[in-house]
């Protein structure tokens, strides 16, 4: 049933078919996989660079420096779990960056990464949880925007 | 790592309560397993350590009062049935969740000493996370301080504890992860500012720095719980202790460390 379950994703994730959250949440946007990205953005609108900064510098919000290291030179312990996001806008296009933050499952379904912007598949959230994502579709931009100016790898 | 499935938890839990038994390795073979002590400062290992320095032991000398305390309602003390705590005790922590024959399911220490109130004392449960509570469970535990952990081998607790490692094993809440993914998969390696620990069940009710106070197993689980933006189960619940039994198997044989001190 797994192997099945993941053969279907990735299926559907190379024909570019795979769309919207199973179960949206209210006021949840739909999106379109192509390939491995998602080319447009879930606002419409460019995110902002700043704000996105913010929110992964964040640790209740983003959470994303309790896993991965980056170039936050203000910021102690930072987490060792996944790869250093120092150079990652030079690796991977903003379309490709916003896949993996919306749902890195349609890339790697044994992935530890939280997928921020897709309810699938979650059992027993807290109630405080229920029925939203991790982060908003504006706060996903944002993040986008900040990772693409990220071109450096650290040394 | 199959464990990192990305499969929805239930589909994994039902194959594995399906199954009945639990086909899989141990994830952390005996030999390699370790309390949470050895990745503290030394600072903190060394307040674990002197027991003029343990704040755990405050408590535990508490627990030491209320064992001999005549209960109001005229029945005998803890220690009126149990005698000298240091042998009668020894070990009983150790083998702990076990099976209750009376309530027909397996309960932890906190649930035994809450049993002999209501049984032999004719008296209410204490609260769970009450100081009285956790100063009685904790001077129980105490008196294996250092004895190996070793779960009963008992047919009736193994539905329960394969309740345990499923849910061990399963994700859960808003974030998606599971307990194995970081205590099994990724321990030793850091979470922002902490080293993720194998999550060993040894020093509990334990002193933690963060809540300047004593707490037990089952509110280190909530913490844990809530982190994963899971809903904690209440305390108590049949799940927590079935979380618990699991938790033993996995740690055995490291040894009992309470009242042990964690930041
Ligand atoms: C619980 C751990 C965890 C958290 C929290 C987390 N990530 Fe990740 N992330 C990973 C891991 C592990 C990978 C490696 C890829 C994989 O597992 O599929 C990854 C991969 C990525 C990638 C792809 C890197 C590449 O080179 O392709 C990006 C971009 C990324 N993360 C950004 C973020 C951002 C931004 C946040 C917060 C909003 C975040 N991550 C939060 C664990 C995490
Ligand atoms: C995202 C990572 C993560 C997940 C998921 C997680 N934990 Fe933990 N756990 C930790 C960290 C980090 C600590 C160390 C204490 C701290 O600093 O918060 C810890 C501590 C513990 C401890 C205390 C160990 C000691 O030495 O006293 C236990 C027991 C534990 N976890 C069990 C669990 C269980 C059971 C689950 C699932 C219900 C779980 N954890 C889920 C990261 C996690």
């Amino acid at each position: 049933m797994r192997r099945r379950e993941r053969a279907a994703r990735l299926l559907a994730a190379l024909l570019g078919l795979a769309a919207a959250p199973t179960r949206a949440g209210d006021g949840m946007v739909p999106y379109t996989v192509v390939g491995d990205a998602i080319p447009a953005s879930l606002t419409g609108a460019p995110g902002d660079p700043v704000r996105g900064r913010a929110i992964v510098a964040d640790r209740t919000r983003g959470l994303c420096l309790l896993c991965h290291a980056g170039p936050f030179p203000e910021e102690r312990f930072q987490g060792n779990l996944a790869p250093d996001l120092a150079g990652v806008g030079a690796r991977r296009s903003p379309a490709q960056l916003r896949l993996r933050l919306v749902d890195g499952r349609a890339l790697n379904p044994d992935t530890i990464m939280p997928s921020y912007y897709s309810l699938a598949g979650l059992t027993r959230v807290g109630k405080a949880w229920q029925g939203r994502p991790i982060l908003g579709a504006g706060e996903i931009e944002d993040i986008v925007a900040f990772l693409a100016t990220l071109r450096e790898e650290s040394r | 790592m199959p464990r990192r499935s990305g499969t929805s938890p239930p589909a994994a839990l039902l194959a594995i309560l399906l199954s009945g038994t639990l086909a899989g390795a141990e994830p952390i073979a005996p030999a390699d397993r370790r309390s949470g002590f050895d990745q503290m400062s030394p600072a903190i290992q060394a307040m674990q350590r002197d027991d003029e320095s343990n704040p755990g032991l405050l408590a535990v000398a508490d627990g030491a009062e209320l064992w001999t305390a005549r209960p109001p309602s005229g029945r005998p003390a803890c220690s009126g049935c149990h005698g000298e705590a240091a042998s009668s005790l020894r070990g009983v922590a150790a083998r702990y969740p076990a099976w209750d024959a009376r309530m027909e399911r397996p309960i932890d220490l906190q649930d035994r000493v809450n049993a002999c109130r209501r049984e032999h004392q004719g008296i209410e449960p204490l609260p769970y996370e009450s100081p009285d509570l956790l100063a009685l469970t904790a001077f129980v535990a105490t008196q294996s301080r250092g004895l190996p952990i070793a779960p009963p081998d008992d047919d009736r607790l193994t539905p329960a504890r394969n309740r345990g490692r499923a849910l061990f094993e399963a994700r859960q809440g808003q974030l998606g992860l599971s307990c194995a993914i970081c205590h099994d998969d990724l321990w030793g390696r850091r979470l922002g500012a902490a080293v993720i620990p194998q999550g060993q069940p040894t020093g509990y009710p334990l002193y933690r720095l963060e809540w300047q106070g004593l707490g037990s197993l089952q509110r280190r689980l909530r913490n844990c719980l809530t982190g994963m933006r899971a809903e904690p189960f209440a305390y108590g619940a049949p799940d927590f202790v079935a979380l618990e039994l699991y938790l033993a198997t996995r740690a055995a044989p490291l040894p009992v460390e309470t009242p042990a001190v964690r930041p």
